[in-house]
């Protein structure tokens, strides 16, 4: 039962079933009192992402929404500290009159639900900890936060980090805490690094449909001096109409001469340097035969953004799987894939979202493996709606569970928040 | 110096000394256990030289298994132990203690893979930093974080620091850098976290060890991301008349949306020291001098290095020189790398601090040690990580004055607390480790502390693994905190320190 059915339903009729504190004092209080109850509690934002991950049953719902606005942001200092569930959109409107950024590049969940733009807020985004297409050149959510302050499972106010980047100040409990889905803390304030926006962007779309030559060029890609900040390919598979005529809508630009497989990567700088580099990867990248379109700053913009919304697997009643391996593990996993699958690649050959109309168990085990092998990672972003619930819907080996249990005793000890959200038995 | 508060000795095992040296030396091979005072000599200090303590025994195991099988019998009976990398640290991280078993990973030594494919290397925790960028630069390629001391860190010692250097506010510190490591825990698990990919999906442990300063974990193996170096590097070097406009240029350049790869800022007196020390040829009629480094493509580079120039003359800059050629750029570096022995010369003793503090408040705190300095009667010298707001005050005194040693440690205190007091943080890439481990509650509530301190039991409940560092024994504000360098008898002289 999704989280908006239950607000509706008989259940929620109970006042007390949805807690909603406005201040971080009341955020403590409340865990207090759920601690001594020993009462299973859910914690949400914006439920923009609430899909992801294994579904919840729990006595209670704190709802953190309430804790919104911006706390202080200092764009010569290049940090923003926001309350916990601040709008990512706020922040970056706010940053944008700065020519500032959430470098990371936020991805955008809601397409994929609802066919529109929920970017969610910025605990949710922490939470979560899955970072767009800038991420191999410029760090992942993780890299960006600088510090939070959170409540624990006993209702203790707890703080670290700090507003400034070079911090070796007692551990990196910033970093544990971004990706862990609302199972260690409870968050109230979050500080980001921020970081300039270029002056102008380009995005050069390279026509190509050998897949030897992707993994290649995407090779080459990081290899080079030229500053690349994207670099995706989206493949013309699988060949039914609905997908064509959808991905045909999503890449309809004045400039993108042709309508098969690309790769597209991204400059930003300043015009003339943009200029420049295109010449020297033309070289560099052996372009010169190579069928090409050169996206200028406005389509470029809105080139990522789509990419960054998910929108190719906009309001998809299937699965969707996102895989990250070693980027020269990339050629392997094409093959695999065949031309089965509805699917990109980002992060230059590393970052896989991958559509899977008739996941179960067996299906994603199998892949899991695959994965495992190449060094890599698997998570199921969403289920399909008519699919029995699957069971390990991240990856984790045995050692890290044992180590995950432990840090997780060591902030929830009643194992409180959100409890089962990752692995069944954290 | 100040009396060290130390964890409670534990009198059986430093009686059981022979036992215990037997059962590791049947653990390990026999050479490997150091027990002879003349080898155990080296390993009684760190770079903080000032604090020394005999070590029960050294190990110096050469593989994982043997670290784990030491690890498992430390934890079973109940030995504390102490793990240490190149001993470069300046925080006392790796300061022996006399009931704790010293383990060494100098053997761990070697580059196990270059992979140019997934651009990563994987190292022994015992490869210096250096030797990581030797070891891909023929292929065009480097190890973005570059510590002072990289000549002679080790790879291992910079995951359990975070440290950081020069670079880090465009390319970030170990901890942004690092793809994975393997680890053993207190009881001997060995474990893997990360890899070859970018991020980790479930909790970030690579992220919580990286910086945890050997409490959590031993560090066995770590593989690195690599970087192209950047198509080109240029400096400019400029001189202010006053203190603010140096700091209002640093705003400024960053408020512009300028990430230079370094910016570094000297005061009056650490511009005379270094002149007199390396005649590095530095304005001497600046009050305040200014590095600022940017690399990346060739015209993109001479824009911003322009526009730097713009914004310098814009906020009364006395003089600027735009490096030429790379020989220029390594002359206008070579005085502030001298900083710390120019110091050193100047004074029997000087004491560097390590707080971060935010960029625009650069003048207020410079300010407030000045006059700190006239308050005290001691002078202090300003080397400082501008871009990233890392400062490194020296402070000049002689240790054989004990009135003046004195008055040298509550300065340095009330420099770190100003640091905190305006919005920074104790420690910017030092270390916490025994130095400033009394102050960390001027950061920190005791709910703060508990959770970290929670989080070290569940991974090593008896508290057995680097003891005593990090976090407060005293349970009260020490006026603790800086380098104590002794009539210039740094340990590792002949590092940098930057």
């Amino acid at each position: 039962m999704s989280v908006e059915v239950r607000k509706n339903s008989q259940i929620s009729q109970d006042s007390d079933y949805i807690l909603k504190p406005d201040n971080e004092e009341k955020v403590s209080q409340i865990i207090k009192d759920l601690y001594k109850k020993n009462l299973p509690t859910e914690i949400i934002g914006s439920n923009s992402k609430s899909f992801i991950g294994n579904k919840l049953q729990c006595a209670k719902i704190l709802d953190l929404s309430k804790l919104s606005g911006i706390i202080e942001y200092l764009p010569e200092e290049l940090y923003i500290k926001v309350k916990a569930c601040t709008p990512i959109a706020n922040i970056e409107e706010v940053l944008k009159k700065n020519n500032q950024q959430l470098s990371f590049e936020p991805i955008n969940f809601g397409y994929i639900s609802s066919s529109k733009s929920n970017k969610g807020t910025a605990a949710g985004c922490l939470s979560c900890n899955f970072s767009g297409s800038r991420r191999f050149k410029s760090g992942s959510v993780r890299d960006h936060v600088l510090g939070f302050r959170g409540v624990n499972g006993k209702g203790d106010t707890i703080k670290s980090g700090g507003t400034v980047v070079k911090n070796v100040t007692g551990y990196d409990l910033s970093k544990l805490i971004t990706g862990s889905f609302g199972t260690l803390v409870a968050l109230t304030e979050i500080t980001f690094k921020v970081l300039p926006t270029k002056d102008s962007s380009s995005t050069l779309v390279i026509h190509e449909d050998s897949k030897e030559e992707i993994a290649k060029l995407f090779n080459n890609i990081q290899s080079s001096s030229n500053e690349i900040s994207g670099s995706v390919f989206v493949p013309i598979e699988p060949n039914n109409k609905k997908y064509i005529q959808n991905r045909e809508k999503i890449f309809r630009f004045n400039d993108l001469k042709n309508e098969g497989p690309f790769l597209a990567l991204r400059m930003e700088g300043s015009k003339k340097s943009i200029d420049e580099r295109i010449r020297d990867l033309t070289i560099e990248l052996d372009l010169k035969n190579k069928k090409k379109s050169l996206l200028d700053v406005h389509q470029s913009l809105l080139f990522w953004e789509r990419i960054n919304n998910l929108e190719i697997f906009s309001n998809t009643q299937n699965s969707l799987v996102r895989i990250v391996i070693p980027p020269f593990k990339c050629i392997d996993l094409m093959r695999y894939l065949n031309s089965d699958y509805k699917y990109y690649i980002d992060w230059c050959g590393s970052l896989f979202w991958i559509e899977i109309s008739d996941m179960n168990e067996e299906k994603l085990l199998n892949i899991k493996d695959y994965i495992i092998r190449l060094g890599g990672y698997l998570t199921v972003i969403k289920s399909s709606e008519n699919s029995v619930p699957l069971k390990d819907i991240f990856t984790i080996n045995k050692t890290r569970l044992h180590i995950s249990k432990k840090i997780k005793e060591s902030f929830d000890p009643k194992g409180i928040f959100n409890p089962g959200k990752m692995y069944r038995s954290i | 110096m100040s009396e060290l508060a130390l964890p409670k000795v534990d009198r059986s095992t430093i009686s059981n000394r022979d036992k215990i040296v037997n059962k590791l030396k049947r653990i390990i091979k026999s050479e490997n256990v150091l027990d002879h005072n003349d080898e155990i000599k080296p390993y009684e200090t760190d770079a903080l030289s000032a604090y020394k303590q005999k070590p029960l025994v050294v190990v110096l195991p050469e593989n994982t298994q043997e670290v784990s099988n030491i690890l498992k019998y430390c934890n079973e009976e109940k030995i504390k132990i102490i793990p240490r990398g190149a001993g470069t640290g300046l925080s006392g991280g790796a300061l022996p203690l006399n009931d704790a078993i010293l383990l060494g990973l100098g053997k761990f030594n070697k580059i196990l893979e270059i992979d140019f494919d997934n651009k990563c290397v994987i190292a022994q925790p015992g490869v210096t930093n250096l030797s990581i960028t030797h070891a891909v630069q023929h292929k065009g390629f480097y190890y973005a974080p570059d510590p002072s001391s990289q000549l002679a860190c080790s790879i291992g010692g910079n995951v359990a620091e975070n440290s950081g250097g020069v670079h880090s506010l465009k390319y970030g510190t170990t901890t942004n850098n690092i793809l994975g490591v393997e680890l053993v825990l207190m009881d001997g698990t060995v474990c893997r976290l990360g890899g070859k990919t970018l991020d980790q999906e479930g909790y970030d442990l690579l992220g919580l060890i990286c910086g945890s300063e050997g409490l959590l974990g031993v560090i066995t193996e770590v593989t690195v991301k690599i970087l192209k170096k950047p198509q080109t590097v240029k400096a400019a070097l400029i001189g202010f008349s006053t203190i603010e406009d140096g700091g209002n240029c640093v705003s400024e350049i960053i408020s512009t949306g300028i990430v230079p790869s370094g910016m570094e800022i000297m005061d009056k007196a650490l511009i005379v020291a270094t002149d007199n020390f390396c005649k590095a040829g530095y304005p001497k009629d600046a009050e305040t001098l200014m590095i600022v480094e940017l690399d990346g493509t060739n015209s993109e580079v001479d824009e911003l290095i322009n526009k730097v120039s713009d914004i310098a003359k814009k906020n009364n800059s006395t003089s600027i020189r735009t490096s030429q050629n790379e020989k220029e750029r390594l002359s206008f570096w070579a005085g502030r790398k001298a900083a710390f022995p120019a110091c050193g010369a100047m004074a029997p003793d000087y004491y560097c601090m390590d707080g971060t503090i935010p960029r625009g408040k650069l003048s207020e705190v410079l300010k407030e040690i000045k006059r700190l300095s006239k308050k005290y009667n001691l002078p202090v010298a300003n080397a400082f990580h501008a871009g990233d707001g890392n400062l490194h005050p020296l402070i000049m005194f002689d240790a054989n004055n004990k009135e003046e040693l004195r008055k040298t440690e509550e300065f340095g205190a009330e420099i770190l607390k100003y640091c905190v007091k305006v919005g920074g943080v104790l420690t910017g890439e030092h270390g916490v480790g025994i130095e400033k481990r009394e102050l960390m509650c001027e950061m920190f509530n005791d709910n703060d502390i508990q959770q970290q301190l929670k989080i070290k039991k569940s991974l090593d409940t008896k508290n057995l693994l680097n003891p005593g560092k990090v976090y407060p024994i005293l349970r009260k504000c020490a006026e603790e905190g800086r380098v104590h360098v002794r009539r210039g008898e740094e340990k590792f002289p002949d590092l940098p320190r930057f």
